[in-house]
Order: structure tokens, then C-alpha cells, then sequence
């Protein structure tokens, strides 16, 4: 069985992170992508993040997993990075088997192991909610921007958060009519950036609303939207009808660390970080000696905090496997200090009170 | 209405069928699980865990972050099972 250093389950922006971060200290790395394309959420990211320059703000998401992969790149001889390959069981003796292009199946051995999994999307319940054409957002992003397939004609967002106003915004610059965009919430979710540019094209944005139900016969062809009272219940007589031929379902995501659970790591549910999350120290890593987690795996934030994590794990992974750099104290304090600052301040209030609870 | 809205879309459960179950006594997710085979489509109740435990939360008055959902098994999308035998026969230790 082949053994390896450390194995990184997943390529978005923690697992590239923290490949960089581990293997500048000089461990050797594998990295475990399920799909054919590195870069996770990323490469379907148009927007510019903004936020500070050590989380590359300015820049296009898709142009970030570049500018990572690049730095994968420069330690060619101590990373590999295996596309199409599936992480399906971790087991008790951090033997993990992989499916790879869906017909090969092999195990390996690893030393040290990061979860870098990223996230599942939420789903809604609403009659006919199994009609072709209601899609989640990452499906919608997924088909436009990684394959250039239109999703439909005429869509509804359901979920005013970033996701839901990004993809909103994605879907009229691929020439795609939005008819309206919906939350339950009594206010916008999304930064009022974004929220704007929706607003300036006319795009209404209804909060208190939710789908009622979906109406078609062999696939979408209208929704039906009504409004809710402050403890979240329908109000009679507020149905409005929307003929659309997408509903696009951006209600959230929720960690995915199955692997992790597996593996029999310590596991909470945090609500505010939405949803059951490995128990974890301040250097990333779990109950279990010597695996770790990063980014929404840990617990749902954003690229740029998924991003230092990374490098905080990756770096703190390889010195436990006896790579410890000069350095390591400074790097250390300064991923630590980067996700601070992105935690501070009321945005950050939810994440904090998470943190909190889920830490060992 | 419950009738056409589906909790599971792996296996096709609609919120009726979870509703009822609950009723009837079974509140967990294992109990509904075995009865109805939530979980065991080709997510693995990424889709269906969160969706039937906050049914099972409203309907007991318990709090969702002390529910339990099931244990996770490998695999954790499908393999075929020639692949496993094969792996079993070149790995024989």
C-alpha cells in the first residue's frame, strides 16, 4: 500500500492553501480532488473578492485558484495533485481509499491527513420541489461558469445572501432574465455591494417571502411566493405567481466532513456555523492526533477565511510530522492574526460565538 | 400537500411519509431510516439529515443540535463492487 506524508482531501482554496503552506515547510503532500478541474468553489467565481491583499482581494475567485495552483507548481517535486480521485473511507489506521476516474479503487497510507472537504448545499421544502429545473446555486454556477450551459430562460433566486445575489447578478451577465430574488429573512443577507448592483438593475429583492409551492407537470414552469410574518409563517392571501422556467435554491450550505466522522473524530453541531462540525484546537486539528480540517468543512465562512485556515493547518501539519520551519512561530501568529481580523466586528459575531463552542 | 413534497430525493420520501412516521413514535433518524431507506441513496443523507431532523425537533419540541444522526460508513459515494474485490485481491496482507 502506498503510504504518503500527508494526504489533503480537496483542492478549493483550504486544500491549495494549506498543500503551499505544508509543503514550503517541506512535507511531501498528496492532494485527494474528486472532480476533473482543482480550484473547488473557486474556478466558478467571476466576482472580485475583496477583503484584505493576503486573502487577494481585487482578484477574481478563478483567477485566485490559478494564481494557488501556480504556487503548487513551484513545489512540483513534493506535491501531487491527483484529479478525479474520490476520498470514499477513512479508516481507524488513516488508511483512506480512493475511487479514481470511477474505475480504480486503491488505498493509502498517510501520516498526517487535512479535510479540506468543503460544503454541501442546504435544501428546501416546498411541494414540487423535485421538478426538473430547481436547481441548487452551486449547480447554476457549476453549469454557467464551468461548462457555458445556460440553466434556463427566466429565473427565480431563492436566498438573498452572497451566493444567492452573486449567482442572481452571474445569471444576467450570461443574458439571463432574474425575475425576482427572495429571502425569509427580513433583510438582505448579501453585502450591500452586491445587493446593489442587483438593485440597480431593477432585479426586486422581496424579503419576508418564501416559495409556496413550484408548479409544472414535467418540469418548472412557475413558482408561487407568499410573504412571512415575523415568526416566519405564511401570510394568507400574499400568493404571487412568478412564470419561471429555473428556481434556483440558495438557502445555505452545510459543512461536509463525513470522512471525518467516519474516521471517529469528535463531532458538534454548531449552528452558527451551520451544522455539524469536528471539534477542533486553534492549529486546526482535531481530537484525533495529527488530522486536521480547514475551511467549510470546519464550519461555514468564506474563501478568504477557508484560505488562512489552510495555510494555518498545512503548516501545522507539517511540523508535527517533524518539518518545522524557521519561521514557524511568525507564520503561525500571522494566520492566526489574518483570521481574527476576518472574524472581528459585528459580521463576524456568529462565526465567534461558533468558534467558541468548537474548539477543544 | 406533503404528499408532493419530497424530504429524500434519493429514495423519493415525501415530508407525508416522514410526517406520519413521526407521529406514529418513530423519533429518530435511524428508526425512519430503516423504515424508509433515508440516508442510504446515493448522498448519504447530506440532503434529507438536516431537512428530517428539524421535523423530528418540531414535532418533540427537542433541540436539533441534541438529535443524532446516523453513523457514517464508507463508501461514501457508490463503488462498484468488482473494484473492492479486485483492491481485496492485489492487497492481501
Amino acid at each position: 500500500m502506498r503510504e504518503v506524508e500527508l494526504v489533503i482531501i480537496g483542492s478549493g482554496p483550504a486544500g491549495l492553501c494549506a498543500a503551499v503552506s505544508a509543503a514550503s515547510a517541506g512535507a511531501s503532500v498528496l492532494i485527494l480532488e474528486r472532480s476533473f478541474r482543482p480550484g473547488g468553489q473557486l474556478i466558478k467565481q467571476t466576482h472580485m473578492f475583496f477583503g484584505s491583499e493576503s486573502q487577494y482581494a481585487s482578484y477574481r475567485g478563478v483567477d485566485i485558484a490559478d494564481i494557488l495552483l501556480d504556487k503548487i507548481g513551484e513545489y512540483g517535486d513534493r506535491i501531487e495533485l491527483m484529479l478525479n480521485a474520490t476520498a470514499v473511507g477513512f479508516y481507524d489506521d488513516n488508511v483512506i481509499s480512493v475511487l479514481k476516474d470511477e474505475k480504480e479503487y486503491f488505498k493509502i497510507k498517510a501520516k498526517s491527513v487535512i479535510c479540506a472537504t468543503g460544503a454541501f448545499e442546504k435544501s428546501l421544502v416546498f411541494p414540487n420541489n423535485d421538478l426538473p429545473g430547481i436547481y441548487g446555486a452551486g449547480a447554476v454556477q457549476t453549469l454557467m461558469n464551468v461548462y457555458g450551459i445556460r440553466p434556463g430562460n427566466r429565473v427565480l433566486m431563492v436566498g438573498a445572501g452572497n451566493i444567492g445575489v452573486i449567482v442572481s447578478y452571474q445569471l444576467m451577465q450570461a443574458g439571463i432574465e432574474v425575475a425576482a430574488v427572495l429571502d425569509a429573512a427580513p433583510r438582505i443577507g448579501a453585502y450591500l455591494v452586491h445587493a446593489s448592483k442587483l438593485a440597480r438593475m431593477s432585479v426586486p429583492i422581496l424579503t419576508s417571502h418564501t416559495v409556496k409551492e413550484a408548479i409544472g407537470t414535467d418540469r418548472l414552469e412557475a413558482a408561487v411566493v407568499c410573504e412571512l410574518d415575523d415568526r416566519f409563517q405564511p401570510v394568507p392571501g400574499t400568493e404571487k405567481r412568478f412564470d419561471v422556467d429555473v428556481l434556483c435554491i440558495s438557502v445555505g450550505l452545510s459543512p461536509l466532513n463525513e470522512l471525518l466522522a467516519m474516521r471517529g473524530v469528535e463531532m458538534k453541531y454548531v449552528p452558527q456555523l451551520s451544522g455539524s462540525v469536528p471539534l477542533r484546537s486553534e492549529n486546526c486539528e482535531t481530537c484525533i492526533p495529527g488530522i486536521f480540517v480547514a475551511g467549510d468543512a470546519s464550519g461555514i465562512e468564506e474563501a478568504s477565511s477557508a484560505m488562512a485556515e489552510g495555510y494555518l493547518a498545512g503548516l501545522c501539519a507539517a511540523a508535527k510530522l517533524g518539518h518545522v520551519p524557521d519561521d514557524f512561530e511568525s507564520r503561525r501568529s500571522e494566520y492566526l492574526k489574518q483570521l481574527e481580523d476576518l472574524r472581528s466586528g459585528p459580521v463576524g459575531e456568529r462565526i465567534r460565538a461558533g468558534m467558541k463552542i468548537s474548539q477543544l | 400537500m406533503d404528499e408532493n413534497t419530497i424530504i429524500c430525493r434519493c429514495s423519493d420520501v415525501t415530508l407525508k411519509q416522514i410526517r406520519e412516521l413521526i407521529s406514529q413514535g418513530y423519533t429518530t433518524y435511524d428508526e425512519i431510516k430503516r423504515l424508509t431507506r433515508i440516508g442510504m441513496g446515493p448522498c448519504q443523507g447530506k440532503t434529507c439529515g438536516q431537512l428530517v431532523l428539524r421535523e423530528i425537533a418540531n414535532a418533540t419540541g427537542r433541540n436539533i443540535a441534541d438529535l443524532s444522526f446516523h453513523n457514517i460508513r464508507p463508501p461514501v459515494v457508490g463503488v462498484k463492487l468488482h473494484l473492492v474485490a479486485e483492491e481485496a485481491e492485489n492487497n492481501e496482507e
